[in-house]
C-alpha cells in the first residue's frame, strides 16, 4: 500500500465511520465546524509541549512551509497547521498526514523569524496523536515509533534489523518484498543482523525510565 | 584532550563501514577514540515522538556516563559520528540548561540509575574534530594518495548543522569541502548540502523518502560529481541502498557511489580498502582507478 495525503484522508474517513459516524456527517464536518467542537485549550497545550509561548507570535508568513522539503506532500502546510492549532482544530491537526511526514530536519525551526520551534510543535502533535491512537490502522510512522520505543525501553539499544522486521509484520508483511533487495544487499555486505542488541546494565535503563514515569505522574497530578 | 566515542546503534549495524573507517582515520592521526562504556540509544527521532522527557533521559545517561568515564573534573569531548545522536545529545544539553522543569525530571531518573550529569561535557562531531582540532595541515601531511581529479559532492544532511551545532553554517556549511580539498580532491559546488535525505521515511512513507533521496543524487550527478560523501549513517543508507528502488520508482538512473567522509579520508591516507569497509558499500567508488590519474 502506498501512502499519500489522499489515501491518508480515505483511511481517516474509514476510521471515523468505524467509530460510528455516518459518511454524510463526516463530509459535512469537513466543511462546517462548530465552535463547540473546537478545543480552545489546544493551542496552549501544544505551546506548552513545544516549549514556547513564542508559538502565539506566529505571523503566518509561511517561511516554514516554503523551507520544508516535504510540504508539497502534505495535506496542510506547517503554516496552516499552526493556524489550526491556535484556533483549536485539534481533531484536524492530529488527524493530518502532515505530522507523519515531518522528518525533523529543523529547516523551519532555524528559519522561523519569530523563533517558533516548529519541529517541536510537530513532535508535540505526534505525541498526542500516538497517545490518543488517532491514526489509520497499520499506518507505519507511529508504529515505527512505538516499536522503536519498546525495543529501547527493553534493551537500551535499537536493533535495526529487528525493528524493520517488526515494523513490516505490524503494518504490511508483504512490504518485506519491497525491502528484499535492500535487505539482501545489507546481508551480503555484512551490515544486517537480527541479533538483539542491548546494554550491559539493562536494569539501569529500567530504573531510569521507571523513575521518569513516576516523576511525570507526579508533575501531572 | 580526551576523546570519548559514542558510536550509537547504527554504527554497529548498517553503518559498520563508518565505524571502521572513523577509527582507522583517527588512529592514523594519533588521536585515538575511546569507546563510551555501556552507552545506550541516544533517544533519537522516533523516541521523541512518544515521550520527549524519556528521550532526554536516555541521552542524558550517555552524557553522564561520559563525564564519569572522563574522570573527575575533566572536560571530556564526546565524539558522536551519527548526526541523529549528535543532534539529540546537543538538544539534551541545550534543553536541560534552558528548562529547569525538564532537568528536574531527568535528574530524578539519573539518580535512580546512580548517575549524575554536570554539564561540563562537550559533544563534538568527528568532522568538526578532524578539521578544527586536528587541523587541515596535519590531515594533508598524512595524505599518501592525493585524490587529484576526483570530484566530490559533500553532503552534510540536516541534523549535523541544525539547529544546535555551532561549528559551521546551518545552510551552507564548508567544513567537509575544505577537508576534501586538503585530500587533493575537488568539492563540487551544489545547493543541496543540507537538504533532508528522507530520514526514516524510506522505511515508512516510501515514495516520499525515495523522492527526497533521488533529488539529491540527481543534482549531484548534474553538477558532475564522481561520488557523494556523507557524515550520517541514515543519509548514507537512504542515498546508497535505495538507488535501484529509486530507479524503479522514477525511471531515472541515479547510480552513484555514496561513501562516508571518513572512508575517503582513510583511502587518501593509504589505509587499505578492507580496513575502511569500502567493500561493504553497494556501489563501489572504485577509488583506486580514479586516483591513478593523480
Amino acid at each position: 500500500m502506498s501512502h499519500d495525503a489522499a489515501s491518508y484522508e480515505k483511511s481517516d474517513r474509514a476510521r471515523h465511520i468505524d467509530q460510528g459516524e455516518t459518511p454524510l456527517v463526516y463530509k459535512v464536518r469537513q466543511w462546517i465546524k462548530f465552535q463547540t467542537e473546537l478545543n480552545p485549550k489546544f493551542g496552549d497545550d501544544v505551546a506548552h509541549l513545544a516549549h514556547g509561548e513564542k508559538f502565539w507570535t506566529c505571523i503566518q508568513c509561511g517561511t516554514c512551509s516554503s523551507t520544508c522539503p516535504v510540504s508539497h506532500h502534505m495535506d496542510f502546510t506547517p503554516r496552516k497547521i499552526i493556524a489550526m492549532i491556535r484556533e483549536g482544530f485539534e481533531e484536524e491537526a492530529l488527524g493530518s498526514f502532515t505530522i507523519w511526514l515531518c522528518a525533523s530536519c529543523y529547516a523551519c525551526t532555524v528559519n522561523c523569524p519569530k523563533e517558533i520551534r516548529i519541529t517541536d510543535v510537530m513532535y508535540a502533535l505526534k505525541q498526542r496523536a500516538i497517545a490518543k491512537h488517532v491514526y489509520p490502522k497499520r499506518f507505519p510512522v507511529p508504529i515505527l515509533a512505538e516499536e522503536f520505543y519498546k525495543n529501547v525501553a527493553r534493551s537500551g539499544r535499537n536493533s535495526e534489523g529487528r525493528l524493520m522486521m517488526n515494523l513490516s509484520m505490524r503494518t504490511n508483511p508483504f512490504s518485506l518484498m519491497k525491502y528484499a533487495r535492500v535487505g539482501l544487499g545489507l546481508l551480503r555486505t555484512g551490515r544486517f543482523s537480527l541479533k538483539q542488541e542491548h546494554v550491559e546494565h539493562r536494569g539501569d535503563i529500567k530504573a531510569l525510565l521507571d523513575a521518569i514515569d513516576r516523576a511525570q505522574k507526579e508533575v501531572r497530578s | 584532550m580526551k576523546y570519548l566515542y559514542f558510536p550509537g546503534c547504527s554504527l554497529k549495524s548498517t553503518g559498520k563501514p563508518y565505524e571502521e573507517s572513523l577509527l582507522a582515520v583517527f588512529s592514523t592521526l594519533g588521536t585515538p577514540l575511546e569507546e563510551l562504556k555501556d552507552w545506550n540509544c541516544c533517544g533519537a527521532t522516533a523516541y521523541m515522538a512518544i515521550n520527549e522527557v524519556k528521550a532526554f533521559a536516555l541521552s542524558a545517561r550517555n552524557l553522564a556516563l561520559a563525564e564519569k568515564q572522563g574522570g573527575n573534573n575533566a572536560v571530556p569531548h564526546l565524539v558522536t559520528p551519527c548526526s541523529a545522536c549528535y543532534c539529540l545529545s546537543l538538544k539534551t544539553q541545550n534543553y536541560l540548561q534552558q528548562f529547569p522543569e525538564i532537568k528536574r525530571v531527568v535528574d530524578t531518573g539519573l539518580q535512580a540509575a546512580n548517575l549524575r550529569y554536570d554539564g561540563r561535557l562537550v559533544v563534538r562531531h568527528p568532522l568538526d574534530v578532524l578539521v578544527n582540532d586536528v587541523g587541515l595541515d596535519k590531515v594533508s601531511s598524512a595524505v599518501k594518495r592525493p585524490l587529484k581529479g576526483l570530484k566530490v559532492a559533500c553532503y552534510y544532511g540536516c541534523q549535523i548543522v541544525r539547529p544546535f551545532a555551532t561549528f559551521d553554517s546551518q545552510w551552507n556549511p564548508t567544513t567537509m569541502d575544505r577537508l576534501v580539498e586538503a585530500l587533493g580532491a575537488t568539492p563540487v559546488d551544489w545547493p543541496l548540502k543540507t537538504r533532508c535525505c528522507g530520514g526514516a521515511l524510506t522505511g515508512t512513507i516510501r515514495e516520499v523518502g525515495l523522492r527526497l533521496g533521488q533529488l539529491l543524487l540527481k543534482e549531484a550527478r548534474k553538477r558532475g560529481a564522481d561520488m557523494l560523501i556523507t557524515t550520517c549513517p541514515l543519509c548514507q543508507f537512504d542515498l546508497e541502498c535505495f538507488q535501484a528502488d529509486m530507479k524503479g520508482a522514477f525511471g531515472e538512473d541515479v547510480k552513484m557511489p555514496v561513501a562516508y567522509f571518513t572512508q575517503l579520508v582513510g583511502f587518501s591516507f593509504g589505509i587499505s580498502e578492507k580496513q575502511l569497509g569500502i567493500e561493504r558499500l553497494f556501489v563501489s567508488p572504485e577509488l583506486s582507478k580514479i586516483s591513478v590519474g593523480g
